[in-house]
């Protein structure tokens, strides 16, 4: 079981099967795996939380820290978003420095919160030009069954909704022990989510399970916001090596805006029920 | 000092001196390991992996007489207070090392030549005891994933808070200050013959109370036996 090598007589199964529409584990293709949400998994932290869509497991925390900010925004909080691909979640990711993989998953997820306007980064001054407030989005992989990507960037959301400040001493410039009630400051109109398409065989499936992922040509992830009640995309990124014809674009589109209807309630539901 | 009474006579969660803090296992907790496991005490909870056996590679580290056994332990970002920057440190690599030689001291992989069993132990968040907490959790994982073991491994750290002696120490208990401070004695029991597989000491202690502490360690580990046992008894909680 340890060296799982996929054999192809599975791959064609899973092709033939998804030409009618169909999936191995019963979904169909736009649908997603049954999302499980469980906060507070350390107290330690400003926030924390569990994710799981189906077996795919990943946790996420937020720690906020003082720091002093960049020259080219000396009134603006910092962000980071770190991501583990532990080998604890498969025997693909390795131990030691982060690989490709984390690589990507975190710079996708800190840009789409970042670029997102999402965290007010103004509202976390404390002093211009010499402290502000460093936010950290730290994700560990529990266990890796495909679409990770997607499901870290749902627990980064959750996790930076319920994210509370912490008790800050200015006279002496020390961050005590213990949370205030404030959360960190939002705009709320701007979340936005991630949703991954992949192209498996001849087919546009979503939230792609871990024998999906691994045959299929490429992957487009989408982040998506709400625009006076219309999806807007506010950023994109296409993996793997296949290419997209203007078909595949067209259907995707299409599931965007059907999957934007039956999702974004319940992400915003997540991130600040 | 002799004879005078310890400042700390009553414990902060109000527990008795030999009481472990309430314990949670589950097994099966990672689907697409071969066995996995996470045991809870109080504010403290680990989580353990075991995948394997697999061809070891690079390959000139192979034993052709027996499997390896390699132990990754380390504790997640936001498992405490101040952030924790990933990836391993000096005080992780040695705990992994320590709860290696522990769990290597019941494991037979002498029927996998060639084969690495790997043991990764993540802590999701921390109120003291993590490295036994991950012991006890990496133990019932590799009972999970069938790996032949000659005996189980039960840990507890017993802490000594000014002149009290306590089992299971909290967080609270591991900072205290006054008096003679706070000695912590994180120690591991085989599960049969009750010999010692992991002992580290952190203060000052005489030996006579270090007797006192191993006889308190070893009937705590009786406790913590009893729940490994009945989680790999009651069956797989969320496995397939």
């Amino acid at each position: 079981m340890s060296d799982y090598v996929m054999p192809n007589l599975q791959k064609e199964k899973i092709i033939e099967c998804l030409k009618e529409g169909k999936r191995l584990d019963g979904r169909g293709v736009g649908d997603y795996r049954e999302i499980v949400v469980e906060r507070g998994i350390s107290k330690n932290a400003a926030a924390s939380v569990k994710v799981k869509f189906g077996k795919t497991e990943v946790y996420a925390g937020v720690h906020l820290a003082v720091a002093v900010p960049y020259p080219d925004s000396p009134d603006e909080g910092t962000f980071m978003t770190s991501a583990e691909l532990h080998p604890m979640a498969s025997n693909e990711f390795d131990i030691g420095r982060p690989g490709i993989e984390s690589v990507e998953l975190a710079r996708v997820i800190d840009r789409g919160i970042r670029e997102s306007g999402f965290i007010d980064f103004k509202k976390l001054c404390i002093k211009e030009g010499e402290k502000v407030w460093q936010v950290f989005v730290d994700i560990v992989a529990i266990n890796d069954d495909g679409n990770l990507l997607d499901v870290a960037g749902l627990a980064a959301l959750i996790a930076i909704g319920n994210a509370k400040m912490p008790i800050y001493d200015s006279e002496n410039g020390v961050v005590e022990k213990g949370f205030t009630e404030d959360s960190i400051p939002l705009n709320k109109d701007a979340l936005s989510f991630n949703m991954t398409f992949h192209k498996v065989g001849d087919v546009i499936v979503a939230d792609v399970g871990g024998e999906e992922e691994l045959i299929s040509d490429f992957r487009l992830s989408v982040a998506i916001g709400d625009n006076k009640g219309e999806p807007r995309i506010t950023a994109m990124q296409k993996g793997k090596s296949g290419a997209i014809s203007s078909k595949d674009m067209e259907n995707i589109l299409k599931l965007i805006e059907d999957k934007w209807v039956e999702l974004f309630p319940k992400i915003k539901e997540y991130v600040f029920g | 000092m002799a004879g005078k009474k310890s400042l700390y006579m009553k414990r902060v969660d109000g527990r008795k001196i030999d009481e472990v803090r309430p314990m949670i296992a589950e097994i099966g907790i990672v689907p697409s390991a071969d066995g996995s496991a996470s045991f809870e005490t109080g504010g403290t909870k680990a989580i353990a992996v075991v995948r394997g056996p697999r061809t070891l590679h690079p390959q000139h580290m192979q034993d052709p007489k027996t499997g390896v056994l390699r132990v990754n332990y380390g504790m997640m970002p936001f498992s405490v207070s101040d952030r924790i920057r990933p990836g391993p440190s000096r005080r992780s690599e040695e705990i992994s090392k320590v709860v290696e030689w522990a769990l290597s001291s019941v494991v037979d992989l002498s029927g996998f030549p060639n084969t690495v069993v790997d043991v990764f132990i993540q802590i999701p968040k921390a109120d003291a005891g993590t490295r036994v907490a991950g012991l006890n959790a990496a133990s019932i994982a590799l009972a999970h994933a069938g790996i032949p073991m000659r005996e189980m491994i039960s840990a507890i750290a017993v802490g000594k808070v000014d002149k009290t002696l306590v089992v299971d120490v909290n967080k609270e208990e591991e900072d205290f200050h006054d008096g003679e401070g706070s000695t912590d004695i994180p120690l591991a029991v085989t599960s049969r013959s009750k010999e010692i597989a992991l002992l580290q000491l952190d203060g000052k202690i005489s030996p006579d109370e270090l007797m006192k502490v191993i006889e308190m360690g070893k009937k705590a580990c009786e406790d913590v036996l009893k729940v490994q046992i009945e989680v790999l008894k009651s069956g797989s909680v969320g496995d397939e």
